[in-house]
């Protein structure tokens, strides 16, 4: 039993105190927007924000939570972070960051927790804050791009609604 | 123009709801892989495209979109020949459906990097048929001839700049006969086909909102964790569920020969339910089974004749050669990983059955699933779900997890969806088999390759597999040797054996398939042949070379913007490969350095050609993926056995690539042929080899073995 917030809605959970958070979104609340990846807090799918702090859902039981805010990747648009996600979401659409996408719940949120402190992270703190969200498909290259791309345009103003324009690619080489 | 008549057999159905519906079936004459036939239906989902009175463009996927991008890159062969308007096209993953079969392999499927090229005139010429018919509504209702019309951009313009768009043609379009011959573009007039595209389903990734298979709901879905045999081949001697029967929300425990389910109203009903359960198991014959006992026999073996692949033009060459070097390599099982656990959701209704999978087998599973539920076929529904990665994990000709959901389901008579853990997914099998290679080499007093040995020995993957008939020739899978056999290096005396074991251990193809472990091999060997006769890597390449012009471009390409040959900062190194796979050729140089004596990559230049480049943006991104997946193997992954037992079990013993071990890839496309090759496995051959051969260039140690990251190397 805990009563706790998920994006600004009150809840009054009467299950097991033990269910993990991660199993409380995704059956009894229906957002399945975070993830289940491994269970034991070693690959971030199920990254949410706990009081504003990233946090592995998969390992967090319900008890812990009492009084807590939770905030999902359904919600983060509507938080005190929402100018952070919003670049963040562009800028994983600008720079088209995603593969099997089943990650990138996640990816956004340590990406919004990172840059909602730091919009000027450097490679050692991006490698910090990220190295827990694992991506089998390997975009880590662009989520770096990408996480450098919406801290320049949280510096310089709003974040953008749609795509910006596209982005350089690899230009054919004439053989 | 390029006029398309390939007799196929071509119907368009009534359309419905206002759309042009085009359905397209290959001849006959398309190859079948497989033996059990996929089932005919006739019903209006049999379609690539629906264009909507909206004007909004759907096109039906017939391949699972598990991260590689076919959602986008079959949508722009569609769009390309239609004329629409990119931005209200839509993608759909498309059902199980005979229509959507493979075009060289038969059977509806993803694999062997093949979606677009086997698509590349399928989908151009249905959306030039669409065109084609769409401009034909519209010059019925000017009554101008179809000459006098042309589309454009969502819309068919006529005489005196008349217009109607697509989605006003829709109806009366879809009521036309389909054209049997279409002209399709030339390269040159391509508006879409290499340009650099972004994805459809971004935006639905990046907000939690795209649906996988993990996050289907149904009403009244049970979800099953099942207890498997901890040993390969295991079978159920008793259990109690006398805990389990205690655990709030779990609803039964079913059991089979081979293992026991629990469901609950929720995966934590059931974990928890499946935690409580104890299980005596018969371990059966591979108890005992243990990677060091596999190794040392497959080492033993590798020094005995096997079967042969290929032999040499003369056997003594290699015994008169000036000087020999000898080589032993080994790689070990693999797990495929990927951040989608496997899952299957199977809902029986009455005579009939739904299932939803994010497969890459669907015409393999949807057979299969039928027969395990005792269903006809036609009755069975089986739906394409968005999977988080696969790898070929989800493409398994035993459809073991599709099989499993369909027992359980046909037992508890509930809507169900089967779920592994983490846990059970690295323990589960089906993995990338274990491998030991010898190699012994001959050079010529002026350092000249004049003979080489390969021995090969290990599990086969196609054996068992209803592919088998097809694929195994005189004894030798492909899937063991491609890439040894048929090894672009002018070797005048190339032998090659076979050594086909059989271990207990279920395998089966990883990104890459045989060149995962043979490009690993060919180019570490190739790379101490030179070292051995004193040569520069990339000119020992280039001089055997001869007869593969295409790899020899690569390889220069991927030399050039490495600045191969130029300084480096101290400590650092750079090592070259190139692989040619699924019909592509991928060169790779690695630069890497010690951190701590381990070995750390800090940058990959990549040159490829996969022929006609239909979305470099993808192309792009498939050659990071497919980078950063073999590195992590090459690091990284190994599965072993102890007791019978694998001794893995998550992410902290499998440990796979994470942020700060990405290297800056950077990749160069050269301009290929007049159709797309493979794009979303070539690039992940090459990359252990570049690095290990990096590694002696700094080092002068060779790393024979996979994974060597945890090697302290100085």
């Amino acid at each position: 039993m805990a009563k706790f917030h998920v994006n600004g809605e009150p809840l009054d959970f009467r299950g097991p105190p033990d269910t993990p958070l991660l199993w409380v979104l995704r059956e009894y609340l229906d957002l399945t927007g975070t993830k289940y990846g491994c269970g034991m807090a070693q690959c971030g799918a199920c990254m949410v924000h706990v009081g504003g702090e990233p946090t592995r859902s998969c390992v967090t039981p319900v008890s812990a939570l009492e009084g807590k805010r939770v905030v999902t990747i359904e919600g983060v648009t509507a938080t005190s972070q929402a100018r952070v996600a919003r670049a963040v979401q562009a800028a994983w659409i600008d720079k088209d960051v995603v593969q099997c996408g089943y990650c990138q719940s996640g990816q956004v949120m340590a990406a919004v927790a990172l840059l909602g402190k730091n919009a000027s992270p450097t490679d050692a703190q991006i490698d910090e804050a990220m190295d827990g969200n694992i991506c089998r498909c390997g975009t880590y290259q662009r989520v770096r791009e990408a996480i450098r791309s919406a801290g320049a345009s949280l510096k310089t103003g709003p974040a953008p609604k749609a795509a910006p324009a596209p982005r350089k690619a690899p230009a054919p080489k004439k053989a | 123009m390029k006029t398309v008549d390939r007799r196929q057999f071509l119907k368009a159905t009534a359309a419905t709801g206002g759309a042009l519906v085009i359905a397209f079936w290959l001849p006959q004459g398309a190859r079948r892989a497989l033996a059990q036939p996929q089932v005919q239906r006739t019903a209006p989902p049999n379609a690539f495209l629906r264009i909507g009175k909206d004007g909004t463009c759907t096109v039906f996927v017939k391949h699972l979109e598990f991260g590689q991008g076919v959602t986008t890159s079959l949508p722009m062969l569609v769009a390309e020949e239609l004329g629409c308007d990119w931005t209200r096209v839509r993608a759909e993953l498309a059902d199980a459906e005979a229509v959507y079969a493979h075009t060289a392999f038969g059977v509806q499927m993803t694999g062997g990097s093949s979606s677009v090229s086997n698509s590349w005139d399928q989908l151009r010429t249905v959306g030039a048929q669409a065109r084609t018919m769409l401009m034909q509504a519209a010059a019925d209702q000017w009554k101008a001839k179809l000459a006098d019309v042309r589309a454009e951009n969502g819309f068919v313009i006529g005489p005196g700049g008349k217009r109607l768009s697509y989605g006003q043609l829709a109806e009366v379009a879809g009521k036309l006969p389909v054209p049997e011959k279409v002209e399709l573009k030339r390269a040159k007039d391509f508006r879409l086909i290499g340009k650099p595209t972004r994805r459809l389903d971004s935006a639905d990734k990046v907000n939690g909102k795209a649906t996988f298979g993990l996050d289907l709901k149904r009403k009244d879905l049970h979800t099953a964790l099942i207890a498997r045999p901890p040993v390969f081949g295991g079978k159920v001697r008793s259990f109690n569920a006398d805990k389990v029967k205690l655990v709030p929300g779990v609803t039964h425990v079913v059991e089979t020969p081979d293992w026991v389910a629990v469901v609950g109203r929720s995966f934590w009903a059931a974990k928890q339910g499946r935690d409580a359960l104890e299980v005596e198991w018969d371990l059966g014959p591979n108890a005992g089974l243990s990677t060091e006992a596999l190794g040392k026999q497959f080492r033993e073996l590798a020094k005995t004749p096997g079967r042969s692949a290929k032999k040499a033009a003369d056997p003594a060459a290699i015994k008169a050669a000036a000087r020999s070097v000898v080589a032993e390599y080994e790689v070990p099982f693999l797990a495929h990983a990927p951040m989608e656990p496997l899952n299957c959701t199977v809902e029986i209704q009455g005579d009939g059955a739904e299932i939803w999978v994010g497969s890459q087998f669907q015409g393999v599973d949807h057979p299969a699933a039928a027969k395990a539920l005792g269903l006809d076929a036609s009755k069975v529904k089986l739906h394409t779900l968005l999977a988080g990665g696969g790898f070929g994990r989800r493409a398994n000709p035993a459809s073991d997890y599709v099989i499993e959901a369909c027992e359980v389901a046909k037992k508890v008579k509930v809507p169900l969806k089967v779920v592994w853990t983490r846990e059970d997914d690295i323990r589960g099998g089906y993995y990338r088999p274990m491998y030991v290679h010898r190699v012994e080499a001959g050079l010529d007093a002026q350092g000249r390759l004049v003979a080489w040995s390969h021995a090969i020995v290990g599990p086969s993957i196609i054996a068992g597999t209803p592919f088998e008939p097809m694929m195994v020739k005189d004894g030798i899978d492909p899937t063991s040797v491609e890439g040894v056999p048929d090894m672009p290096y002018d070797v005048p005396n190339l032998d090659v054996t076979l050594h086909t074991v059989a271990t207990g251990v279920p395998v089966l193809w990883w990104r890459s398939v045989g060149h995962s472990h043979t490009g690993f091999v060919v180019e570490t060997m190739i790379d101490e042949l030179a070292a051995a006769a004193g040569k520069d890597p990339v000119e020992f390449r280039r001089a055997l070379l001869g007869k593969h012009p295409r790899m020899v471009k690569v390889l220069d390409l991927a030399a050039s913007k490495a600045g191969w040959g130029t300084a480096l900062p101290s400590g650092r190194a750079r090592g070259i490969a190139v692989v040619e796979s699924f019909g592509s050729v991928c060169a790779q140089v690695a630069e890497v350095s010690l951190v701590g004596g381990k070995v750390r990559v800090h940058r990959v230049v990549a040159a490829f050609d996969c022929g006609l480049v239909v979305n470099p943006l993808s192309v792009e991104a498939q050659l990071q993926s497919a980078i950063a997946f073999g590195l992590s193997a090459a690091l990284h992954g190994k599965i072993t056995f102890k007791d019978g037992r694998v001794e893995q079990s998550n992410f902290h013993d499998y440990p796979v690539l994470r942020m700060s071990e990405m290297p800056r890839v950077e990749v160069h496309l050269v301009e290929g042929g007049d159709k797309p090759t493979g794009v979303g496995e070539p690039g992940t051959p090459p990359i252990a080899p570049a690095v290990a051969n990096a590694l002696f260039a700094l080092t002068g140690k060779r790393a024979r073995s996979l994974p060597f990251g945890d090697t302290k190397w100085a």
